[in-house]
């Protein structure tokens, strides 16, 4: 009995161990492998070139840059929305129980939402609703403007899927927080407002940094959202005003490896793009993982 | 008086991402409804529109009858509704057909694959990371296994359709190259540290006394494991499950460049499925505004929009409520 009972953790402990084996072995393979390979043709001059003959040759220079673009006005609009949420459900909520669980209810849901279904979401409400309201007034030559995919509706679609992210991330933070600070400076006489202003603002700006870093991580990989939305094949010139369309690394990873008139001449520049992405998608999440390890040491201290 | 504004506005603000639900849940559904752009069938449309468009479909098909003699432009539309049961999708031809089962049929093929694969993988690393794994590596473990989700799903997406395609390949002999296999592996790269995580944690939070009882009868550390902690932790898990069958579900860019995307309604896993995400991800930059098939596209999303909601507020409700219960009826 006690013999079968050590055979059985025996092979308890090879199942799962191999299991964990299995999924790291994966994830190393899938890192060695798009190093190695897109490593070869990753230059200075990849990254600064524009894409030649056909997008055979040449580099990634304006995709680079509009998913820069990108993710910055998704930046400007999402991170203030997901950091006033948060600080409502800490610091305001407590009133108001139903409104606060309607809110995180929301917030949970928006989470799960696919990335696709975001992209109909600013295809039907940003460009076909708002972008051709906005026509009617402004174009009076029946000349679409706004009513078209371009840079600005891309990246409020994007802001909205990224804004959880936020949210979780700041109020995190912010429950971090001592309540001895609030009730310090409750007790001095400051208002509500000027206490999240003086005392709870500046103490959240780890969190904030943090929560910006993490949905810039995920709004440089998302591409569902922008198919439809304002990402273009191919440009010739990079986006000058909020109407222009744009190209985008993701997006060029997924024409270049299913669309392209050669898929097997461009394998090299598909590794190297690839490459690209990770590098940028890591290197935010690691970045957000350092300050995140700062902020809780100093929450200890 | 900046007192009562500022509490004003953070509050308006808070409810944007309510709000986004809401219009959401409008403007998929508006756009889901048919319409047309022409001034010249528009006219025929909006005629039928009051007779057919209703809310049930059967009577749209009654209609059809006495309507496809005179209008011939109105007769596609009407046709193309009643027949979303069908098995054929083919929304590009002289009589499009928009039969929605081979695509619901496709996206659970891949989703199941994807979930039977990476499920049991998930879950026994989460069993060895609570009950062998020391300290100090779990706290390495973790954070590796959640790097996966640092993933963007075009680069899974082009692994799967570079490596992943060629190994299935050579492996099984397959006649297609991308099939509901291929894809069903590279979602489950993509869900295993959702379901890691959840299903980790759900172990983690089991009550310590629990197991240290277990402990304390005699019982070894993995039956501890197995038969007290394991059981106790089902809701977690179950919502684990969820959560991952949801995210692979919903995915578009993976299934998208990795299964084929043909819409056949096949039992055989080696071959090309097409999928409700895909087939959006596919056809709606193709499509004319307010044509049939661009309304039908976004039914595909509100029914995915539908479906995946749902199944985050029963991991929501039903399992937190079930867990809560649990732990307060044993402590």
């Amino acid at each position: 009995m006690k013999q079968k009972t050590k055979w059985l953790g025996y092979l308890l402990f090879g199942v799962t161990g191999l299991c964990t084996l299995l999924i790291v072995a994966a994830l190393i393979y899938m890192l060695a492998e798009i190093t190695v390979r897109g490593g070869h043709f990753f230059t200075w001059e990849f990254l600064t070139a524009n894409p030649e003959q056909g997008m055979t040759a040449g580099g990634i220079f304006p995709a680079i840059v509009g998913t820069v673009l990108l993710v910055l006005l998704m930046s400007i609009v999402g991170v203030p929305i997901g950091t006033i949420t948060a600080i409502y459900m800490v610091e305001y909520a407590k009133n108001d129980f139903i409104f606060m669980k309607l809110v995180r209810f929301a917030v949970n849901t928006l989470a799960g939402v696919p990335s696709i279904v975001f992209g109909l979401f600013g295809l039907g409400f940003f460009i076909q609703f708002i972008g051709s309201g906005i026509d009617k007034v402004v174009s009076t030559d029946g000349h679409l403007v706004w009513g078209q995919p371009n840079i600005l509706w891309a990246s409020l679609t994007m802001a909205l899927l990224t804004v959880p992210v936020v949210i979780v991330t700041v109020e995190e933070t912010l429950r971090a927080i001592p309540n001895e600070y609030r009730a310090a400076s409750l007790a001095l006489g400051a208002t509500k407002w000027q206490t999240i202003r003086k005392i709870i603002l500046p103490n959240a700006v780890p969190g904030i940094l943090t929560g910006t870093i993490l949905a810039i991580g995920r709004g440089a990989g998302e591409v569902a959202p922008i198919l439809f939305t304002g990402v273009a094949y191919f440009l010739p010139h990079l986006p000058s005003k909020l109407s222009d369309q744009f190209m985008n690394l993701g997006y060029h990873v997924y024409i270049l490896s299913t669309q392209s008139t050669d898929v097997e001449a461009t394998k090299g520049l598909q590794y190297a793009t690839v490459l690209v992405l990770l590098m940028v998608t890591f290197s935010l999440n690691f970045i957000a993982v350092i300050v995140r390890y700062f902020m809780r040491k100093k929450a200890i201290q | 008086m900046s007192e009562y504004l500022a509490s004003i506005i953070i509050k308006s603000v808070a409810f944007v991402s309510f709000a986004v639900i809401l219009l959401i849940f409008v403007f998929v559904f508006k756009e889901a409804i048919p319409q047309s752009t022409g001034d010249g069938t528009k006219v025929a449309q909006e005629e039928l529109q009051s007779e057919s468009y209703g809310d049930d479909i059967s009577g749209a098909v009654d209609n059809t009858v006495t309507e496809v003699k005179t209008k011939h432009e109105s007769e596609e539309g009407v046709q193309s509704i009643a027949n979303l049961t069908g098995t054929e999708w083919q929304p590009v031809s002289l009589k499009p057909k928009f039969g929605l089962l081979p695509l619901f049929w496709g996206s659970f093929k891949v989703t199941l694959l994807g979930i039977l694969m990476a499920f049991p993988l998930a879950v026994g690393a989460a069993l060895y990371s609570i009950t062998f794994a020391g300290r100090g590596f779990r706290e390495i473990l973790k954070p590796v296994i959640e790097l996966l989700s640092g993933f963007p799903s075009v680069v899974i997406g082009f692994f799967a359709l570079t490596t992943v395609a060629s190994a299935v390949s050579s492996f099984f002999g397959v006649t297609y190259r991308l099939n509901a296999v291929v894809g069903g592996i590279a979602l489950a790269i993509t869900i295993v540290p959702i379901i890691f995580t959840v299903a980790e944690d759900a172990l983690q939070s089991i009550p310590k006394h629990i197991s240290e009882a277990s402990l304390a009868l005699g019982a070894t550390k993995w039956q501890t494991a197995v038969f007290v902690i394991l059981p106790a932790a089902t809701p977690g898990i179950f919502a684990a499950f969820l959560l991952g069958f949801g995210r692979a579900f919903g995915e578009t860019m993976i299934v998208l460049m990795a299964t084929g995307n043909a819409a056949t309604m096949s039992l055989n896993i080696f071959e090309p499925v097409r999928t409700l995400s895909a087939t959006i991800g596919a056809e709606m930059a193709e499509v004319v505004f307010g044509d049939t098939h661009y309304s039908v596209l976004f039914l595909i999303g509100a029914l995915l929009f539908v479906f995946t909601f749902s199944l985050n507020a029963i991991a929501e409700f039903w399992v937190r409520k079930r867990l809560l219960k649990k732990f307060q009826g044993s402590a």
